[in-house]
């Protein structure tokens, strides 16, 4: 049990939790003490001197411990002389604060005369006019005239790339510090601080790249003047021009909270464009951070390259055509094809989208299938985190274990919260066979060999049950291991744990099995069921969890059906560029995607379809929240949603389906579909407040991430919620490594990669992953390889050329390769290699 | 009067920075005698009945500060806080040069009364030679069995690490100091927590003057109430005068806490040059408010709480004689300047204001400014005041605002003369 304070602050009573500062205690009685360097998520530095308060304290005898009193019974206040700084003053019983004094008044009006002495006057050209906290505050307690002298400025370097993707203006800092102990304290990248003293003080980079972190952008949501820009917003809008619109990221399975800002303007032919990417704040998914991903990765749907028409082969060649024509021809191969017909699709697409897809495939007789290489979702949706959880509660006492992915690549506010949990005390088990960002923070590192994934789980369980089934040798080496029982110990030990996996180092069978038996280790220690107690996947595509929740299954050996399908629909995947080697000659292809895929090129019909910029839509994030979207920009001309089309197809096949709004298909998704239970559109749109309370009306206290007014979604009750029954599996393993010819090459996630939704943002080519393989030094002597040797690679049927690059932290005997760079590896593979040109 | 030395000690007994000297003078008995005799809270309670206090500005009894330290929280640290950087301070460099013996082992009994295995010498980077002699030092008591492992044969250890500063003022405020030690940014942290607490890498730690803890040995070996024979009640002890500034015999005196303005400047500095008058007395080097020097100021006992009553502070008792040669302006433009140049920029009243002064007091110094801006400076200087993280800034206005106050006329002289001065 928390101690309650209370105290008065302008002749308010509030009750707050003991160690609350004065600053966060008035925001909760709805006063706004004015701050620069405080931030409610970072540890208060008592730096700018805004907050300065009067601060009085009751008076205790020293002899008897008991408070003095006045004559009329009140408790003796005694104020400090000394204004305090009240974002490093703990609040304490019986204390009085004063901010509304004449003298709390001429202090900060002192303090922003001070900071405004050296501060160029740039309102007119500078980007946070119009939402910057020190205009707005010299505004409310500031000097009107300056009666320092222009010709004692202080002169630094103005718009100077600390790297190219944020731009410093060292005049316009006034040394705050919120920028450097963000990157310091939140986000493990001490990759800028300090330098110089007194007046002289301005931020650096160290790193080369300047700004190297993928956090970056959430420093300028934080700075409180103009000093930290985006280079992707420079100069781009006035604030107060720019409308929002509430979406949901999409670049992978976390779902951040998006706020776009759009304007409609002369300089784009009259449209309305996304002029940037904010974060709005949800406590229970990303808080009020995004990654520079989200934030500079929306340019694909602006994009001239996009589909705006139907495309119909005649005559050997794609030519556009009318809605009517494009629909009546699918229409007639589909009925024919009937049972023949094969749906594929991929994670991209929202809850309305599957539904209404699978709806009208298994209406024609015919079969869908997940495009993916990870299995698993079905125990996720079984066993996934129940409705209630929030990472940001996990702490002293739970446990958190993450196997077989790199999170910071794959999906960095997970890694934030991770590591904040570890911060707050949570266990951390990392189990990756490489070094990677999240080691720091973990109490248990474990390091088993690539497809060893299952057995390194299957031995945590040997280490911890009696019931241990027949399971080959390897496990048993590894649960004689003294670090597997230690963490498997400490796993079990715990009151809540989570268990986040990924798909580094597996494919579709093995990554299936790899969920089966995390979803045993949570089992058999109890750790099922609850809030904060479950499994968390770590899909590479967005929406993935909402296509199992809604039915969708991968298919084993996804090549060989789609050979045999009579008809294909692949909508949202591309196949034909993830893997050369395959050969797409159905008798119909019908492709429904934003761009001229290479899957695209080959079909018989192109549906042109919306971005999620342009159109409303919900998806289910890895934790297992439905979120919805809202249409930022008017659908350019042309293309509909993916929903709209399988509906309407539908609708001219006789099936029931809603064609036209996004809610209505919601609405018949929760009739239908236990999980949904309840949801509508409006459930989703439910917004409560948060704490802290960022707001951008008052002050901008927490930076300018958004308020979140349009919804926080709704967490679904997993199936043992529901009462849903969970028998435990064994999953096979396989005996043992076979004979191998070559070299195993296993895919990695990167964060900056080359795939269709995020090449077209430019601004990020230079952080781009390019298409290389990294291995061991031993390895590519073994090899005959050395640094930077362009080097062929067999993969079975496929080949690809990359680059070699030479890397101590590869395990050895393996070779790495990034995913999305063109390089047609989705799962371990063995590799044939050969030096094609030396460096 | 001839009274020997009890910290200056080298000035009667030669080579006394030699280990051998040192130790036929008795050198080392007094912590021998606390390592194997006494328990280190007993040491703390001498060092508490002595009244010693702070000798590095703050003047806080140096006993209690070490009865601080948080006995729950392990290892514990002593740091030597050598960054000797107040203007017109030069006594630490004496005492390290002359007597580095004494200083050591006051500094080695000091850590076993807080029991702590290993102490810091953080010094200003400009003592790199000292530093270097304070190394060797450091060698030779190893050899000696002086330091290093099982002291006399008991389970006490201790080793000494010096560490060079690089040349920031600020780094003599103990938390900048702690900071700096840790290779971070030199710059104050919030207190509390304070260092016995919470100090170096988040451990409780005691920081101590060099001049501090070279009365320490002879407060072990002669006692609390030898000590107390000295000074005054509240400001025991003998205390190194810096005398500076406009008179014939500047240089360290060692004379008990109490001694008169008088007796320091007229008898032991032998008066202002050139028959002159004397004007004002900075009593704690640049971050001092101007004492006017009259009768009553002269008279006046230099201890910590006679001082005050002249609207100053004695502080490092670094007094800076100004007589009627200097011009106030010029005086507070040297201040000022120093204040700028060494502000670490963390806090906005500190960073801004001292920046601000120094282009106001450049103005008024080459005859560009007017009343006004004189009356600006007085409201930039009272702008800072109470509003600072640290002492720096709170300081840095003391001889602006004395200055102003207690000498307008110098400053009205200045505004009217319009041109620049010598």
């Amino acid at each position: 049990m928390t101690k309650m304070i209370t105290l008065i602050i302008d002749g308010i009573q509030v009750t707050v939790p003991e160690g609350t500062n004065i600053v966060d205690a008035a925001k909760k009685a709805g006063i706004d003490i004015p701050v620069f360097c405080y931030h409610p998520k970072m540890h208060p530095v008592g730096m700018c001197r805004m907050c300065l308060v009067e601060v009085g304290r009751p008076v205790i005898d020293r002899a008897t411990g008991q408070f003095v009193r006045n004559e009329d019974g009140s408790l003796k206040i005694q104020f400090n002389p000394k204004l305090e700084t009240g974002c490093t003053t703990p609040v304490s019983e019986g204390m009085v604060v004063i901010n509304t004094s004449d003298k709390v008044k001429r202090g900060r009006k002192d303090i922003l005369e001070f900071l405004l002495t050296s501060h160029p006057l740039d309102c007119p050209i500078c980007d946070k006019g119009g939402e910057c906290p020190l205009q707005n505050l010299t505004m409310a307690h500031g000097p009107g005239t300056s009666r320092f002298l222009f010709d004692e400025k202080k002169h630094l370097l103005k718009h100077t790339p600390l790297g190219e993707l944020i731009y410093l203006d060292q005049e316009r800092c006034i040394q705050c510090g919120r920028c450097v102990r963000f990157q310091d304290e939140l986000v493990d990248d001490p990759v800028i601080g300090f330098s110089q003293r007194g007046r002289s003080l301005q931020i650096v980079t160290f790193s080369e790249p300047g700004f190297d972190s993928i956090f970056s952008g959430n420093t300028t949501d934080i700075c409180p003047v103009g000093a930290l820009t985006t280079a992707d917003f420079r100069f781009g809008a006035r604030p107060w021009e720019l409308n929002a619109a509430a979406s949901i990221c999409q670049q992978c399975p976390v779902g951040c909270n998006l706020t776009l800002n759009v304007r409609r303007e002369a300089v784009a032919s009259g449209k309305v464009v996304i002029k940037r990417v904010m974060p709005r704040q949800n406590e229970w998914v990303n808080e009020i951070w995004i990654c520079d991903k989200g934030r500079f990765g929306y340019h694909y749907t602006e994009s001239i390259e996009r589909l705006t028409q139907p495309l119909l082969r005649k005559g050997g060649e794609l030519s556009p055509v009318s809605w009517e024509e494009a629909l009546e021809v699918v229409i007639e191969r589909l009925r024919q094809a009937g049972e023949n017909l094969l749906s594929v699709a991929g994670g991209r697409l929202s809850n309305e989208d599957f539904f209404n897809l699978r709806k009208l495939t298994e209406g024609i007789g015919g079969k869908t299938a997940l495009y993916t290489q990870m299995g698993g979702g079905d125990l996720v949706a079984l066993a996934g985190m129940p409705q209630g959880s929030n990472l940001g509660e996990l702490g002293k006492g739970d446990a958190i274990l993450v196997i077989a992915s790199d999170l910071h690549q794959e999906a960095p506010i997970w890694w934030l919260r991770v590591k904040q949990a570890a911060e707050r005390g949570a266990t951390l088990i990392v189990a990756l066979p490489r070094p990677n960002r999240l080691d720091k923070f973990a109490q248990h590192i474990l390091r088993y060999r690539y497809r060893d994934e299952s057995g390194l789980i299957l031995a945590m369980i040997n280490a911890l049950s009696a019931k241990r089934p027949e399971l080959p040798q390897k496990v048993n080496a590894l649960w004689r291991d003294a670090e597997v029982q230690a963490a498997a110990k400490a796993f079990a030990e715990a009151q809540n744990a989570v268990i986040f996996f990924g798909s580094e180092g597996v494919g579709l069978q093995t990554s299936q099995a790899l969920a089966q038996a995390c979803t045993n280790l949570l089992s058999v220690t109890n750790h099922l069921g609850r809030p904060n107690n479950g499994l968390i996947p770590v899909w590479q595509r967005p929406n993935d969890q909402g296509a199992w929740e809604l039915g969708w299954r991968p298919l084993p050996n996804l090549g060989e059906e789609m050979g045999k399908a009579g008809a294909l629909y692949l909508v949202a995947c591309d196949p034909a560029a993830d893997d050369p080697a395959l050969s797409l000659t159905p008798d119909f292809l019908v492709v429904q995607d934003l761009f001229l895929t290479a899957t695209a090129k080959l079909a018989h019909v192109v549906l042109p379809a919306l971005p999620f910029t342009e159109r409303e839509g919900s998806l289910v994030n890895g934790e297992r929240r439905a979120q919805r979207y809202y249409p930022a920009v008017p659908a350019r001309p042309g293309p509909r949603p993916d929903f709209a089309i399988s509906g309407q197809l539908g609708k001219m096949l006789g099936i029931d389906l809603e064609d036209r709004i996004a809610s209505k298909v919601m609405m018949r998704i929760a009739a239908e579909v236990p999980a949904f239970a309840g949801i509508t559109y409006s459930a989703l749109a439910q917004a409560p407040e948060q704490w802290p309370i960022i707001g951008r009306a008052d002050l901008y206290y927490g930076g300018t991430t958004y308020e979140n007014k349009q919804g926080i979604g709704v967490q679904l009750p997993n199936g043992i919620q529901r009462g849903e029954k969970l028998t435990l599996t064994w999953p096979s393993l396989a005996a043992g490594t076979p004979d191998e010819e070559g070299t195993l090459a296993v895919p990695i996630t990167r964060l900056y990669d080359g795939g269709s939704t995020l090449l077209p943002s430019r601004l990020l080519d230079q952080r781009r992953v390019r298409t290389v393989i990294w291995m061991h030094p031993a390895q590519a002597s073994a090899n005959a390889i050395q640094e930077g040797d362009l080097v062929h690679l067999q993969i079975g049927e496929a080949s690809a050329m990359a680059t070699a690059l030479l890397d101590e932290q590869v395990p050895e005997g393996v070779i790495l390769a990034p995913r999305s760079t063109g390089i047609p590896l989705h799962e371990p593979h063995l590799v044939q290699l050969k030096v094609v040109e030396r460096s | 009067m001839k009274r020997s030395y009890l910290l200056l000690r080298h000035r009667d007994i030669p080579d006394l920075n030699d280990l051998a000297v040192y130790r036929q003078h008795g050198g080392f008995e007094a912590f021998r005698k606390a390592v194997t005799t006494l328990q280190p809270h007993e040491v703390v309670e001498i060092v508490k009945a002595s009244g010693l206090r702070g000798r590095g500005g703050a003047g806080f009894p140096t006993g209690m500060k070490w009865s601080f330290i948080d006995n729950k929280n392990w290892p514990h640290y002593v740091v030597a806080n050598a960054d000797e950087s107040e203007p017109g301070t030069f006594k630490d460099r004496e005492i390290m040069e002359g007597n580095p013996f004494q200083f050591l082992e006051g500094l080695m009994i000091a850590s076993y009364a807080v029991q702590a295995n290993v102490a810091y010498i953080y010094l200003r980077g400009e003592f790199w030679q000292l530093a270097h002699q304070l190394d060797r030092r450091i060698q030779q008591l190893h050899s000696a069995g002086l330091l290093g492992e099982r002291l006399f044969g008991t389970e006490y250890s201790l080793r000494i690490y010096t560490h060079l500063g690089a040349g920031a003022y600020i780094c003599g405020e103990e938390t900048a100091l702690l900071e700096s030690l840790e290779g971070k940014l030199g710059q104050p942290r919030l207190r509390p927590p304070f260092p016995p607490a919470v100090g170096l890498f988040g451990k409780p730690t005691i920081v101590n003057n060099v001049e501090t803890l070279a009365n320490v040995p002879l407060i072990i070996e002669r006692g609390a109430e030898w000590y107390r024979s000295f000074g005054t009640e509240k400001s025991p002890g003998v205390k190194i005068f810096c005398l500076s500034g406009r008179v014939n015999r500047p240089g360290n005196y060692e004379l008990p806490l109490g001694t008169t303005f008088r007796e320091l400047i007229f008898e032991h500095g032998k008066g202002i040059p050139d028959s002159k008058q004397i004007k004002a007395i900075m009593a704690a080097g640049a971050s001092s408010a101007l004492i006017v020097a009259d009768e009553r100021a002269l008279d006046t006992p230099m201890d910590y709480e006679s001082v005050p009553a002249l609207g100053a502070q004695l502080g490092s008792a670094s007094i800076i004689v100004i007589d009627e040669t200097v011009s106030m302006d010029w005086l507070i433009r040297k201040t000022i300047h120093f204040f700028q140049h060494e502000s670490c920029g963390k806090c906005t009243p500190c960073r801004e204001g001292t920046y601000w002064m120094k282009h106001i007091i450049d103005r008024i110094h080459r005859g560009e400014a007017s009343q006004n801006d004189v009356e600006l400076l007085y409201d930039v200087a009272s702008q800072m005041r109470g509003k600072c993280l640290c002492a720096l800034g709170e300081f840095s206005i003391e001889a602006v605002l004395s200055a102003l106050e207690r000498f307008p006329k110098d400053f009205a002289a200045r505004v009217a003369q319009q041109e620049p001065a010598l």
